[in-house]
Formats: C-alpha cells, sequence, structure tokens
C-alpha cells in the first residue's frame, strides 16, 4: 500500500511522463518526428550556456508565484490574483531602481522590499474584504488583476516616463544583474535564483515550524475550531493574503530588477502569476515540490523555442504543459490505477 | 451443519501500524437479525467493508449461502445480494427517492431512462416492505429517518438477501428508532437477514437474535441474545466489569467560580436564546443542565466561553468579570470547554493528534519560543496525554480525521483537563460513544469535581444527566426554570420540568 506522502511524489512524475507521451502522440499525429522534436527541446536547454542560464532565469520568478500560491492554498485560500501582485511588484522595484540614489547594500534590499510591498498590499485588498465582509477572494483579486494591468501601463506611459512604452533601465546598484556571472554565460543569468531559492525556505520554515504557520493551517483547515482555540480568524485570513502577495510581488522583481531591468507597457498579462497556479498544483502545494515542478515548467518553456528546428511548432508545448495539469489534477485516476497494478501483482 | 447465509471466517486485516481485524469470524444464518458489538474503533466498521468488498482482508475466508467467495470490489458485493447502509448516507439530495434508489442500475427505454418504471418499482418494494417512502419525493425533503430508508431500500432494489447497517439509530429520534425496528422485523419475515453494526446494548436485547462481539480488533464470540443481559454484553464488549451508573461520593460545594445574572443570548436569527438567565456553579460540584435540544443550551455555552455576543447580562469566574473578554482571554482565566460539536470546534480533523493536543497551547511556553514551535515539547506533551487518557491512535502523528469518535473525545477531554480550569464545560460529552468510554469520561469528570473544580455538564441524555449531577438545573425555553437534586427526582419528573411545566414543591430559581 502506497502511503499518502508517496502518493504526492509519484503522482506528479507520472503525469510530467504521461504528459511527454501524450504530446509524442500528437505530434505522430500531425506528421512530425516526436524524437527529433523532443531532442530540438532538450538541446535548446542544454547545448549552450547560455540557454541554461535563460531557463535559470525563467524559472526563478515561476518558483516565487509557484510559492505564492502554494503557502495561499496551504492556509485554505486561493490567490488567483497573483498575476496582478507580480505586476505592481515588478513596477515597484523599477521605480525604487531607477528614482533613488544608494549604494547596492541599502538600494538593491529596497528595490526587492518595495517589490513584496507592492504585491502583498495588493493581496491585501482581497484579504481584508474577505475577513471583514466574507467577500470571496477569488472574485476580488480577478478584479485586482485587472487594475493591476491598467494601472502600471498608465504609470509606465504618463508618470514614470513621457509617453514611453518602457521605463529607463534600473541604476545598476539595484540590478540583480552581476558581471561574474554575465561574464561566465554571456547571458542575462542574474542572482535571482537566489532570492527565490531563500524564499523556498522563508516558506517552509513559516508554514512547518512557527506559531503563525500552525495559526494559519489551522484557520485554512476550520475556522470554527480556530475561532474556539482564541485565534483571530480574520487577521489571520489577512496575514495569509499578505505573505502570498509578497511571494509574488517578489517574483515581479525578478523581471524588473533581474531579467530584463525595466518596466514595460503589457498589452495582456504576463501570465507569471496564472501560470503560479499550475506549478504550485504540479508542485503538490510543497515549497521544496515547488522548485522541481518551476524547473520543469522553465526547461519546457525555453527549450520549446527551439523546437522549430526540428520542425515542430512550439505550441505544442503548451499542450504538453496542459496535459500534464490535467493528469496531475485528475491524479485520483492515476491513484486507483496503481492500487489496481498493485493488487493484481499480489494476486 | 447449520445454513449460514453468510460467513467470514478467521479474518485478519491489518492497515500501517495497526492490526484492525484479528481472527475474527461471524456467521450470519438465514432470516436472523445479527448484531455486531462492539466499542468505538474496535474494528466493526473495518470487518463490514472487508465483507462489503472495499477492504481486502489479508487472511481468512468468506462464504456466501456456504460457497467460498472472493469480494474485491463492492460490485461483487452487490452481485452476491450483499447491501450496505452507511452511517453517512450516500444520497444526491437535489434528487428524488426514486432517481437516487435506481442511480447506476437505471431501467432504460432505449437511451432514455425509464423514470416511470423506475418510481413504479421503487414504490411496490417500498409498500411491500412497509417502508411509507415516497418515490417521487426529493431527498432534501424528506427527514433523515426516511432519508434512512431510502438507503435501505436501495440495497433492496439491487436484490439485496442481506442488509448491513452501520449505526442505524446513531441520528434518529426515539419514534423514528421505533418504526426502524418494525421495518427491520418485517424485513426479517420476508427472508432477509441484516446485520446490525451497534454499540447501543438496549437495541441488540430488543431486536437481535443473536450477537457477534469483537473487542480491540479480536473475535471475542457470539452469543445468543435471549441468554444474556446487557450486563453482559457489556462486560464481554469492554473486557472488564462496566458499572452504569457511576459510583461517587457526596459533593463538598465550597466558594463559587462560576457565575451568571441576567444572562441573555441571540442566535444567528436575533432571536433571544436564553433569556435573562441566572445560574451559580460552585467549586467541587457538577451542575447538570436538562433541556430538551433547541432550549438555548447551545447559545448558553457559547456565551459564558466567548463564542457568542451576549445581548445583556454578566458572566463573573471566581470574582473576576468575563462578561465581555474575548475567547482566549476567557480560556485562560480558567474554563476548559468540551464542545458539543467534537468535529466543527474541538478539532481541527487534518491536524495530526499531537497538533491538536496542543491547540489551546501552542502559542504558550514551552510549546512556542518566540514564535518558532518546539515540535519536540509539543510532541512530548501529546504522547503523554495520549497515554493517560487511552486515546487509541496508531501515533500522534496520525491525522485526528483517522480517530474514532471516542478517540478524538478523550484527546480533547485530556487537551482539556490538562490545562488545569477552575471551570470545566462539558457538552454532550458522550454523544456517540460506547459504554467503556461514558464510564472513562464520567470518572473523569467526577475526578475533576473532587479536585475541586466547577463542572458544567449540558447534556440531552437524562441517565447522563442522573447519574453525573450533583445539581440539576432544567432549562426550558431560555431560562433555568428549576433546580433539583438528582437523589430527589426520577426521569418522569425530569421529563415533564423539560417539557415545561413548572415544580410545586419547590419555588421555580427565577
Amino acid at each position: 500500500m502506497f502511503s499518502s506522502t508517496k502518493f504526492n511524489f509519484i503522482i506528479p512524475i507520472i503525469s510530467v511522463v504521461l504528459g511527454l507521451v501524450a504530446g509524442a502522440i500528437i505530434m505522430l499525429i500531425f506528421g512530425y518526428n516526436p524524437i527529433l522534436g523532443y531532442q530540438a527541446l532538450w538541446n535548446g536547454v542544454f547545448d549552450s550556456g547560455f540557454f541554461m542560464s535563460e531557463t535559470v532565469n525563467r524559472i526563478t520568478p515561476y518558483i516565487l508565484t509557484g510559492l505564492a500560491i502554494a503557502f495561499a492554498f496551504r492556509t485554505g485560500l486561493f490567490n488567483i490574483g497573483a498575476e496582478g501582485q507580480v505586476l505592481v511588484g515588478w513596477i515597484a522595484s523599477v521605480w525604487v531602481g531607477t528614482a533613488i540614489d544608494a549604494p547596492t547594500i541599502l538600494h538593491l534590499p529596497l528595490a526587492l522590499l518595495a517589490a513584496g510591498a507592492a504585491g502583498a498590499f495588493w493581496a491585501f485588498i482581497p484579504g481584508i474584504l474577505k475577513a471583514k465582509l466574507g467577500v470571496h477572494e477569488v472574485i476580488v483579486s480577478i478584479m485586482m488583476n485587472y487594475v493591476a494591468l491598467h494601472l502600471t501601463n498608465y504609470l509606465i506611459r504618463d508618470v514614470m516616463t513621457d509617453n514611453s512604452e518602457s521605463t529607463e533601465q534600473v541604476k545598476q546598484t539595484a540590478s540583480l544583474t552581476n558581471d561574474f556571472l554575465i561574464g561566465l554565460t554571456g547571458s542575462r543569468l542574474h542572482l535571482g535564483f537566489i532570492v527565490a531559492l531563500f524564499m523556498v525556505i522563508v516558506m517552509w520554515v513559516i508554514l512547518e515550524r512557527t506559531k503563525l504557520g500552525y495559526e494559519l493551517k489551522a484557520v485554512g483547515y476550520n475556522q470554527h475550531a480556530s475561532n474556539y482555540a482564541g485565534m483571530k480568524v480574520g487577521r489571520n485570513i489577512v496575514i495569509s493574503m499578505v505573505i502570498s502577495g509578497l511571494f509574488a510581488g517578489l517574483a515581479g522583481a525578478m523581471q524588473g530588477l533581474g531579467s530584463f531591468g525595466t518596466a514595460f507597457t503589457n498589452t495582456a498579462f504576463s501570465n507569471l502569476g496564472f501560470d503560479g497556479i499550475a506549478v504550485a498544483l504540479l508542485g503538490g502545494n510543497n515549497p521544496f515540490g515547488v522548485i522541481l515542478s518551476a524547473s520543469l515548467f522553465g526547461f519546457l518553456k525555453v527549450g520549446a523555442l527551439n523546437m522549430s528546428t526540428a520542425g515542430v511548432p512550439n505550441e505544442i508545448i503548451e499542450i504538453v504543459i496542459a496535459l500534464i495539469i490535467l493528469f496531475v489534477a485528475s491524479g485520483f485516476i492515476i491513484r486507483w490505477a496503481l492500487l489496481q497494478l498493485k493488487k493484481g501483482e499480489r494476486k | 451443519m447449520e445454513n449460514y447465509v453468510i460467513e467470514m471466517l478467521n479474518i485478519r486485516k491489518e492497515f500501517p501500524g495497526i492490526v484492525a481485524n484479528d481472527n475474527i469470524t461471524l456467521q450470519v444464518k438465514k432470516g436472523e437479525i445479527h448484531a455486531l458489538l462492539g466499542e468505538n474503533g474496535a474494528g466493526k466498521s473495518t470487518l463490514m467493508n472487508v465483507l462489503f468488498g472495499l477492504y481486502q482482508p489479508e487472511k481468512g475466508e468468506i462464504r456466501v449461502d456456504g460457497k467460498q467467495v472472493a469480494i474485491n470490489d463492492p460490485n461483487v458485493a452487490n452481485r452476491l445480494g450483499i447491501g450496505m447502509v452507511h452511517q453517512h448516507f450516500m444520497l444526491i439530495d437535489t434528487f428524488t427517492v426514486a432517481q437516487n434508489i435506481v442511480l447506476g442500475s437505471e431501467p432504460k427505454k432505449g437511451l432514455k431512462i425509464d423514470m416511470k418504471k423506475a418510481v413504479r418499482e421503487v414504490q411496490e418494494l417500498s409498500d411491500r416492505y412497509g417502508l411509507q417512502v415516497d418515490a417521487t419525493a426529493k431527498i432534501s425533503d424528506i427527514s433523515v429517518g426516511m432519508q434512512q430508508r431510502v438507503e435501505i431500500l436501495k440495497t433492496l432494489y439491487r436484490g439485496a438477501n442481506v442488509v448491513i447497517l452501520d449505526e442505524p439509530t446513531a441520528v434518529l429520534t426515539p419514534q423514528e428508532i421505533k418504526e426502524l425496528i418494525v421495518i427491520l422485523r418485517t424485513l426479517v419475515k420476508e427472508g432477509k437477514s441484516i446485520i446490525l453494526i451497534t454499540h447501543k446494548l438496549k437495541e441488540i436485547m430488543e431486536v437481535c437474535d443473536r450477537c457477534t462481539v469483537i473487542r480491540k480488533g479480536q473475535g471475542i464470540g457470539t452469543v445468543e441474545v435471549s441468554e444474556t443481559n446487557p450486563n453482559d454484553l457489556a462486560s464481554l464488549m469492554v473486557g472488564r466489569e462496566i458499572h452504569f451508573s457511576t459510583d461517587k461520593k457526596a459533593a463538598e460545594p465550597k466558594e463559587t467560580i462560576l457565575s451568571i445574572e441576567g444572562l441573555t443570548v441571540q442566535d444567528s436569527r436575533h432571536v433571544d436564546m436564553v433569556k435573562a438567565l441566572n445560574l451559580n456553579i460552585r467549586a467541587g460540584e457538577i451542575v447538570g443542565i436538562a433541556g430538551v435540544d433547541g432550549n438555548g443550551q447551545t447559545e448558553l455555552i457559547e456565551a459564558i466561553t466567548g463564542l457568542r455576543k451576549k445581548s445583556a447580562g454578566k458572566v463573573t469566574l471566581k470574582n473576576q468579570d468575563i462578561t465581555n473578554m474575548p475567547v482566549r482571554a476567557i480560556t485562560e482565566s480558567g474554563v476548559g470547554h468540551i464542545p458539543q460539536d467534537r468535529h466543527k470546534l474541538g478539532l481541527v480533523l487534518d491536524f495530526s493528534v499531537g497538533e491538536n493536543i496542543v491547540l489551546q497551547t501552542y502559542y504558550q511556553k514551552p510549546y512556542s519560543k518566540g514564535g518558532i514551535l518546539s515540535f519536540k515539547r509539543i510532541f512530548d506533551k501529546a504522547k503523554a496525554l495520549i497515554e493517560e487518557y487511552d486515546v487509541r491512535t496508531p501515533s500522534h502523528l496520525t491525522k485526528a480525521r483517522a480517530l474514532s469518535g471516542g478517540n478524538q473525545q478523550k484527546a480533547i477531554i485530556g487537551r482539556e483537563i490538562d490545562r488545569n480550569p477552575d471551570l470545566l464545560i462539558a457538552a454532550q460529552p458522550t454523544r456517540g460513544l460506547d459504554v467503556g468510554a461514558i464510564e472513562f469520561i464520567h470518572k473523569r469528570l467526577i475526578e475533576q469535581r473532587d479536585q475541586g473544580k466547577a463542572v458544567l455538564l449540558v447534556s440531552f441524555e437524562l441517565d447522563e444527566i442522573l447519574n453525573v449531577s450533583d445539581r440539576i438545573a432544567v432549562m426550558f425555553d431560555g431560562k433555568i426554570i428549576a433546580t433539583v437534586d438528582p437523589k430527589e427526582t426520577n426521569e418522569q419528573e425530569l421529563g415533564l420540568l423539560m417539557a415545561g411545566s413548572k415544580l410545586e414543591k419547590e419555588g421555580a430559581q427565577n
């Protein structure tokens, strides 16, 4: 018999394999060679230091948005507003990065802090509305996503610049880029992954080792019992949203201070926040699981760019990702199949 | 050779870390009502789930009508004529009775479900067994007792010869229980056999022919009900003598601990449920609140513990005004609360037993220092309480959800008593528990009283109130309408008081 922890690990792995197999079948049906396709995918990441670095840059914000969603899930909330929190975090980090002069030791932390605070504030609004008025956080945070998209566009065009589509580059003192890393890989590889990995540990410690995490989880599982135990249910809901928003805001800083070094107007969402939902789901809402699933997503997204060299449209990877999520979401079927196999063996 | 319709021989079922069934034999004769008796967590449900194909046994064999069978899923059980009525009904609220019953084996007319035929068949079955179910009624519109009959019909519709009922009376009113007993007798007359999972001795004595007892996963034996009595059954079930009336010495009440003056409390619909209520509880006494459910008992307790707002009145604990304190401050000032609904209030079911043990103290030293939890200290405490209060769990890391009701309750009681409160509130502390656990809990309550604590017991069970209390306050329509001495009253008098009639010999308290 499998224990549930084992299932949490096995089901995502099987889902990934099934997703890739299904992708291969789809390629076959449409007359592409799946072996060449996947080879191109692999080479697209591992052939050069440059693309490996690009992949790391891609993974970094995925880890943070994955953490944001996973943290909210673990405490009984669905923060679908991570997308908007990324955007406000992004622009806040760039604003501090361009408007202030300070030595790196102050400037960079300040810019990161601004991003976290902006994301946290953006999540605070749905949090407080849920706590005080019982409004569902999903509704409010979806609306907050649109507010963030248009607000940041306005700020870039009309406040931070004079009708330009992009801000100036953040000052070197606030940048996550590092000359040594750039020299090593010739890429835009930046130090953000250290921030992301650090936040993984932060999330784990909060949830598994602190009084706060105990309360947040208790409120997530059972509000009545939490109330009985004297916890302040509403306050905990707000704190949980704020911490989740902080993670998402930092994901924005990874883009603003790292990969791009600037903020630009968007006509559509970045999808970092929405993809974070899939990352969290595939990672079993576990902070370390999120590292693995974010890595897979980063790898697939960057590698896909190279698939056209094998004549395979890179949209196929979007289908593969969608299928993986579908398999994870229907994990109970995999669980059932595994148990049937196990039964068969015993006979 | 006897003619058995079901035989389960030497069944063994293991779960990780625990042997749920060990060498249990159950033989059911055709046309009998066979009781399966055991404490909470003894392994009754596991055994029935084995029979119903939900679990596979590690050892042992199952025979149906003398033929050995392998039941590896519930469909096989259905085909063999075994039907099960679970404790928690598996019905779709928005469907009609007939729709629920035919679900999965619908009569078809071409591609369409032949609903007319379904209704007709269901109605015929219902009439034949005297179930009085309306096949076209919606599940959400019918009573719990009716829903249970729908579950019984479901098994009959699928051709069950043997119907397993898991704790069928737990959710029923006394009147519904009487009706159920009539139904069971009709079923047997029509040639069906019934397995009744229960820990209620009264019911076994009343309806069952034979009774198989299991204890801590072991098969103890099968007895003829006509040749036994409740005391013997209870001893078989728990493995020692059981005292139905609790021994205790006379109370020695001392200073007043809890004083309630003119307390008025509204429910969520803003209706006054507690009306200008006065009550004092002194150290070293157990005050039992007797009353029919819904006369304000729940609101009273929620108001004392701070879970519900008070619209008027004053609550004093040891000369300290706790009327408007938040929940935690009241808890810390010396109130222990064993809540009525242990799943909703008493436990975080998805937390481990260990985490639940510190639900009221997790933020205090030594469990939390500077905001960081010490799981070593938490689990040390949990292990100690699990041992002291005989909480049967594979480990302190097991989720509270996985424990039986009795063991969940023991964990809560251990947690609340261990904080050494001056006032212990126990709301329906033994609801749904077996005699062994009830005896254990009553002893603990009396022990607290003997240590000079004030105990407030709320119960709808008159036996419990009469046995345990030193003073009985009868609550009716939000007020205490009489206070009586348990030694000078009886069930009849209490029953009348609970229905609202005034006491003649002594003026009501307010």
